[in-house]
């Protein structure tokens, strides 16, 4: 638009917790590690399929080492969430990126998620959703506890705002 | 008001079970004739026994059902109160359902040729709650037809209007848009004559087996391709298909559409159209949230679209026959008339889907025919990789797809291409999209409920972003693809400056 000035979203207020990046590491590790035994126990045992299994095996170690190392430090740059009077918005993703808004009248759940993995952290995830099927919000690796109390303050903004939800 | 528990209950129409027993007569025809010939043919029985056999079969099945339709109508018993509708349902396991008249939102009146015979009708009463999940939903099957659409009335009138209405009490309501003849032009251009010609052979083949003809068909088909050659016989085959398609999508065309006239009560948008199985569709303004204009490939070159309803409640089916998609509110027709229905439709000066829209960056474009170029690549390298170690066949496979493939490919990046875009009125956002059909959809502001903005890291070294609004109506979004980042941005900040302004920063 000639004339106008250029226009982009700002990162979120809020950093995640940093336990998250533990988490996300831990989690990055469980996807990687049994792939790599798996392939390495073949590979000692097989010997034909040998050199097939040993290119599988690196090429599982360049793509995961880097992914365990890396993904988690900038997913920490990136998770940021704020909540105003008016909206939820939240930022998420690291090589694809996420930005959601959702206005508080549209709000209409509010709950947290603490898988095993989670607990062990004290950490939890908060997921908004609005009427629309598509328009859910998840802030990932909050401290339990603000969670609570986010969950508790959105219900409560919420219901005093005024509109249907939809 | 009346008491409520003065109010008496009701029960279904008693003419219901002749249309089950009229239905389920002709469901064992058409199983019961292809059996019995099948049997007959097989030579495995006695022609007398196979008829005692299938005949008594007929008698069970059509008994069985009778009688649990009997029961079924029997304990069904239902009332309309000034507060709420009523309904007790099932033989064994009692249920009692009630929707208040207030979240009542769509009536439909649904009577095919054979409850029209019988002078009965089904009656849908629904809350246009998100899904059609059960109980929000009440089903009257059936009713007799004049209390079916007296019903339809009472319960889509709303209680005292508040504010003065625009129409004049007394006068006929206004009607939006009625079916012109001349609307079918834009069925041989549509997708349905191939589908319903490949379907046509389907059944006619399926036919063929149950007859035991299937051999000497075959045989026929290949004495005419030895007297003709191959080459005459493809076009001539496919000529054949889609002439029987056309005759049969022009048929279900004319089915679904005759009588169609879109109007408007009160605050109710209603569609009623069909020649054998009459159809009436009736949406409650507040559910609405903008419309979408359609324009599938071959009605856009001849200038015309179909409008879709973008509404909350109504279930987003794939149709797999003309005409049977509950959003369309105006089928394909030249587009000025969509555009002026449009505007009738949103009750504004001029619809929205008339605003300039922007194209997206050529990076989108550039982004496009990388796709269309490696889709066909892989493709490709598959078909000459196994060519080169399996068998030789697949190289010939391999360059013929290419020079099919290659256009087909850039064809449908350019296309697709061309139908991005995005633009606004003062209420409402534009959203334009889709490859063959291309879907301009306005959102109406008061309908937008959140925004997500998504980047590939390539989108963020291009300045492109999927920018996406979600709403409680249709599919829950819709998505300007690859449109330049800060500029779709600034457009959306004008039409919800409250939900965006907050967290954009202007450098």
């Amino acid at each position: 638009m000639p004339g106008e000035q250029s226009l982009r979203l700002r990162a979120p207020k809020n950093l995640v917790d940093r336990r998250a990046v533990t988490w996300w590491t831990v989690r990055a590790l469980l996807d990687v590690v049994p792939v790599a035994v798996v392939l390495g126990v073949l590979a000692a045992v097989l010997e034909e399929p040998r050199p097939w299994l040993v290119a599988a095996l690196v090429a599982t170690l360049v793509v995961g080492i880097p992914y365990v190392l890396i993904m988690p430090r900038w997913r920490y740059r990136v998770h940021r969430w704020e909540s105003t009077d008016e909206a939820v918005y939240a930022r998420s993703g690291w090589l694809w990126q996420e930005w959601r808004v959702a206005p508080m009248s549209r709000i209409q759940t509010v709950d947290t998620v603490r898988g095993p993995l989670q607990q062990l952290f004290r950490l939890s995830t908060l997921t908004v959703t609005t009427a629309s099927a598509k328009g859910a919000i998840k802030i990932d690796g909050l401290d339990h506890e603000l969670a609570a109390d986010l969950v508790a303050r959105l219900t409560a903004i919420a219901q005093a705002t005024p509109g249907d939800a939809t | 008001m009346t008491d409520a528990e003065d109010i008496a209950w009701q029960k279904l129409d008693k003419r219901t079970l002749g249309v089950t027993t009229a239905g389920m007569l002709g469901v064992c025809v058409a199983i019961g004739v292809p059996v019995t010939s099948g049997l007959i043919n097989n030579d495995a029985l006695p022609v007398p026994l196979v008829l005692l056999l299938v005949l008594s079969g007929v008698v069970v099945v059509v008994g069985a059902v009778v009688l649990y339709d009997y029961l079924r109508i029997r304990k069904t018993w239902f009332r309309v109160t000034d507060e709420k509708v009523e309904l007790r349902t099932g033989i064994l396991r009692r249920q009692h359902r009630a929707v208040h008249r207030e979240r009542i939102r769509t009536v439909d009146v649904h009577a095919h040729p054979l409850y029209r015979v019988f002078g009965v009708a089904k009656v849908h009463i629904g809350t246009g709650e998100h899904a059609e999940s059960e109980g929000s939903q009440l089903t009257l099957d059936a009713v007799s037809r004049s209390f079916a659409d007296m019903l339809r009335d009472d319960l889509l009138t709303r209680p005292a209007p508040t504010v003065d209405s625009d129409e004049p009490v007394g006068e006929p309501p206004p009607v939006l848009a009625e079916f012109d003849l001349g609307w079918l032009r834009y069925v041989p251009v549509s997708i349905w004559p191939g589908v319903l010609g490949v379907a046509a052979c389907g059944v006619a083949w399926q036919i063929t087996d149950w007859f035991g003809l299937r051999d000497s068909v075959l045989g026929q088909a290949a004495e005419l391709i030895r007297e003709l050659s191959l080459w005459t016989v493809i076009p001539l085959a496919v000529v054949v298909v889609l002439v029987v398609g056309l005759v049969a999508s022009l048929a279900f065309g004319v089915e679904a559409w005759w009588n169609f006239r879109l109007q408007r009560t009160g605050d109710t948008l209603q569609v009623r159209r069909g020649l054998l199985i009459h159809r009436s569709l009736s949406l409650a303004e507040d559910r609405l949230r903008g419309v979408e204009l359609v324009e599938p490939y071959g009605a856009r070159l001849l200038g015309g679209g179909r409008l879709e309803a973008v509404a909350t409640g109504i279930r987003d089916n794939k149709p797999d026959q003309p005409g049977e998609d509950t959003k369309v509110l105006l089928p394909e027709a030249p587009r000025e008339i969509a555009q002026r229905v449009a505007a009738e439709i949103l009750r504004e000066p001029e619809s929205p889907t008339t605003a300039d829209i922007t194209g997206h960056p050529r990076a989108a474009l550039r982004r496009r025919l990388v796709w269309a170029v490696a889709a066909v690549a892989v493709v490709e390298a598959v078909l000459v990789v196994v060519g080169m170690t399996v068998t030789s066949v697949l190289l010939d496979v391999a360059w013929i797809s290419a020079i099919v493939l290659v256009p087909a490919a850039l064809f449908a990046a350019v296309e697709n291409y061309r139908n991005l875009g995005h633009g606004h009125t003062e209420d409402y956002l534009v959203v334009r999209y889709g490859l063959l059909a291309r879907r301009t959809a306005a959102l109406r502001r008061s309908g937008i409920i959140g925004v997500t903005v998504r980047q590939s890291p390539f989108q963020r070294r291009l300045g492109l972003a999927d920018f996406t609004v979600t709403t409680a109506a249709g599919s829950g979004a819709f998505t300007a693809y690859d449109a330049d980042d800060a500029e779709v941005l600034a457009v959306a900040c004008r039409v919800v400056p409250d939900l965006l302004d907050p967290f954009v920063v202007r450098d």
